[in-house]
């Protein structure tokens, strides 16, 4: 028999349950998670005890995948095959990697996106994230025990649209629900800011290894309010590790490099790079597969000077967030220093001179990210009151429509906070024109060539008008995740366009099914049972809520709107002993829209309390 | 959501250009706090949905009222006046040689890459700013004036043209 639940007034009335949910931090150089227990967020390790899973996965020929330090141990042997700082790839097409040429892989210029050919067949850069996001999955579940209900995965702050869209792809293909995807530096500032009950404005400096992030922020009352944020997505310690291999060419003086030497020298850099933060100076020495031999000392004022230009450049964008968020440098109370290039000696010398103040460096650079990340988790899944704390980002390039003449026209400027919308209207400019194409941009620059193309799509159906008569408007709505999706509607007869903006550099739909099928094959999971398995979970999570809705606030619905909400959930739980997830998918839709107006009444009232108690507040 | 309230009835606070800059900061946290998509993560989709709309909402109102131009243009807007309409062009031609000084001064400095020159440019801009916004709010507050009111908005946004040029000439040389 089951002993009766009693609500407290105001509470839900649903179990308390723990649920699941991680933070994953998806790392160009090393790929981390993190989960929150009994109020502690704590990194996951793996069955070694280790917690960083480096970034690398291998492809064999036949069909199997290593990921991690297998497949790490593996690059010099197999370089073609093992990627290594896939993030880098991600939403971008193969005109936007900067050096290729020094790069092992044999890229495909696929559109939208660029492809590796491997062993194993043609991989996205998405499909290798999205092994590693299922290693740590798998650690996660292995570790807690039960399936995860939701992840947080970071993203560097500066990602644009088709970058954001891509990680959020690999996460579905990884089998992981989104509950957010969160920008690096803003979930540095929580892990930082709750620790130590920060007040005031921080920079979070977040260098990493290919990926560079200024975010501003402001801490008040438990708000984390991001005033600015800037950056560049292909600038990272990988471009150190270039500069001491460049070094390391110009002192063998080698004939042309095989891939496998290419990648070994590669390898040699990044450990001279890392010997030299600890060390004034390193010998650095290599004998290749042709006989050839190097031995040479790289000082670190050496270091210092070939890498000047690269420090400059993360300064730029610094100046820029600070200018941004409308203040001076001497006003920034700290500078929270995240990501592992932060450990060299330049780089925080340079952010010292820069902000006047000494960084802190007190946390680990390498897992601050993913420990925020798993507290914002918690919050996400349902775990905590949820009034603890409060996000709000922005999204870091402006969104806006290519125009007459090749121009862009700004429709959301950068660091707006999101989630936001925005609409501007439009004209046709010939007699008659029945047609109208839209061309979505993100950037910063005049000309829409120079920014990056997120999506073309057209609105046909325009009734046949004098030029400028027609009145478009095109709408642009920015979700929390940072993700654009666009509209557009001739006013005066309600014709009608939409696209969720992926096609041109995110992966279609159809795309993805193909991935996730390839996916299954090898892991011998089955695709069907994990679908239903997962409209399950839903069905009952949504009947849980809207009986827990109905217990707290059901005074606000008269018996008939009670009768009719009711009757939606009992035809749902009379699904759910069934096998057939299209079904289920249905009659979840079919509940969602019969509680869309109990959802606006709750949400009208809480407003209202909300609004009742701050008046209380200024007049008290 | 009730789409026919206004900005400032949203956050409770009286329709006048002067603000309560901390008032408007804490009805913002606090609406914020109820309607966020954050909040809404494990509820389902409905809600979520919903919640995005709200906070949207809320944060397009927060935009206009924060800043001293979208303010203007806002209380103007609900007096049925298109402050920034293209067709409007008149401006006091005071205003617009000074304007055409400041243009002259920032290319100058830009020209002799001096610094200090865009730091006095600067504070001589914002203290401008500052001056015009408090007209405004005679105007808007006080005198019901829309048409100098108009006249007024589309100064401070000249000025915020001006010290965004100034910004981009910052940025010039320092790189």
């Amino acid at each position: 028999m089951a002993l009766l639940q009693i609500a407290e007034p105001g509470m839900s009335s649903a179990p308390h349950q723990h649920r699941l949910a991680v933070g994953i931090d998806l790392g160009t150089t090393n790929s981390l998670v993190a989960t929150v227990r009994s109020g502690i967020a704590v990194v996951l390790d793996d069955e070694a005890g280790r917690s960083l899973l480096p970034s690398v996965v291998r492809y064999h020929a036949d069909g199997g995948v290593d990921v991690g330090h297998a497949a790490q141990s593996a690059q010099n042997r197999d370089p073609h095959n093992t990627i290594v700082s896939a993030k880098r790839f991600m939403g971008r097409g193969l005109a936007d990697i900067e050096d290729v040429s020094s790069l092992p892989y044999r890229f495909i210029d696929a559109p939208g996106m660029v492809q590796l050919k491997t062993a194993a067949g043609v991989r996205s850069p998405v499909e290798v994230s999205a092994e590693i996001l299922r290693t740590l999955r798998q650690r996660a579940e292995a570790a807690l025990g039960g399936e995860l209900v939701g992840a947080v995965i970071t993203v560097p702050a500066y990602f644009d649209d088709a970058q954001r869209q891509a990680t959020k792809d690999a996460a579905q293909l990884a089998g992981l629900n989104v509950l957010r995807l969160l920008n690096e530096p803003t979930a540095a500032a929580i892990a930082y800011g709750l620790d130590n009950a920060a007040e005031g404005v921080y920079a979070v400096y977040d260098f990493g290894g290919g990926t560079f992030d200024i975010s501003i922020l402001r801490l008040s009352k438990g708000v984390f309010e991001v005033l600015a944020t800037h950056g560049d997505s292909a600038l990272g310690g990988d471009d150190f590790d270039q500069r001491v291999f460049c070094w390391i060419l110009e002192q063998g003086r080698f004939a042309p490099l095989s891939a496998n030497d290419a990648r070994l020298l590669l390898t040699k850099a990044r450990d001279a790079k890392e010997a030299l933060t600890e060390h004034t100076e390193v010998r650095v020495t290599a004998v290749l597969s042709t006989g050839e031999m190097m031995d040479a000392t790289l000082t670190q004022a050496e270091f210092n000077k070939m890498t000047a230009g690269l420090v400059n450049k993360t300064l730029v964008p610094t100046r820029k967030a600070v200018r941004d968020a409308g203040l001076s440098a001497d006003e920034v109370k700290g500078v929270v220093m995240v990501g592992g290039s932060t450990r060299m000696p330049c780089i925080r010398q340079a952010v010292a001179d820069f902000f006047r103040q000494t960084p802190l460096t007190n946390l680990d650079p390498d897992k601050v990210v993913t420990l925020g990340a798993a507290m914002q988790a918690d919050v996400l899944a349902g775990n905590r009151a949820g009034d603890d704390w409060l996000l709000l980002d922005v999204i870091p390039l402006s969104l806006g429509l290519e125009t007459m003449g090749g121009l862009t026209e700004k429709v959301i400027p950068r660091n707006t906070t999101i989630p936001t919308a925005r609409a501007q209207e439009f004209t046709t400019f010939k007699d008659g024109q029945t047609a109208m194409s839209v061309h979505v941009l993100q950037g910063e620059r005049e000309l829409a060539a120079d920014c990056r193309s997120l999506a073309r799509f057209e609105l046909r159906g325009i009734p046949p008008m004098v030029a400028g008569a027609a009145r478009i408007r095109v709408t642009f709505q920015v979700d929390a995740d940072g993700l654009l999706s666009v509209s557009a509607r001739e006013q005066s007869t309600g014709v009608e366009a939409s696209v969720q903006v992926k096609p041109s550099y995110g992966l279609g739909d159809d795309e993805i099914t193909r991935m996730l099928k390839d996916a299954f094959t090898h892991a011998r999971d089955d695709m069907y049972a994990r679908a239903l398995t997962e409209q399950i979970v839903e069905a009952q999570g949504l009947i849980a809520a809207t009986r827990a809705a109905l217990a707290q606030d059901g005074v606000l619905l008269n018996a008939a709107e009670t009768a009719a909400v009711e009757a939606g959930v009992a035809s749902l739980e009379a699904l759910l002993g069934g096998s057939d997830h299209h079904a289920l998918k249905r009659g979840i839709e079919a509940l969602n829209a019969a509680t869309t107006e109990f959802a606006q009444r709750r949400m009208d009232r809480n407003v209202r309390r909300a609004m009742a108690g701050q008046k209380l507040e200024n007049f008290g | 959501m009730d789409f026919s309230q206004t900005h400032f009835e949203l956050f409770g606070l009286p329709a006048t250009y002067a603000l309560d800059r901390e008032r408007l900061d804490a009805a913002y946290r606090e609406l914020q706090n109820t309607v966020h998509p954050d909040r809404f993560a494990a509820q389902p989709e409905a809600e979520q949905r919903l919640a995005m709309q709200w906070a949207t909402r809320v944060n397009e109102a927060y935009q206009a009222l924060k800043h001293p131009v979208n303010r203007g243009v806002y209380l103007l807007s609900l007096q049925g006046i298109d402050a920034l309409h293209a067709g409007n062009t008149r401006m006091a031609p005071a205003f617009l040689m000074q304007q055409m000084a400041w243009r002259e001064a920032i290319d100058e400095a830009r020209a002799q890459r001096r610094t200090e020159a865009l730091d006095a440019l600067t504070d001589d801009l914002r203290a401008t700013h500052r001056r015009i916004e408090q007209e405004l709010a005679t105007l808007l507050d006080g005198a019901r004036d829309y048409a100098a009111a108009t006249e007024a908005v589309r100064q401070l946004r000249f000025m915020d043209k001006l010290i965004a040029e100034v910004d981009d000439a910052y940025e010039e040389l320092e790189t």
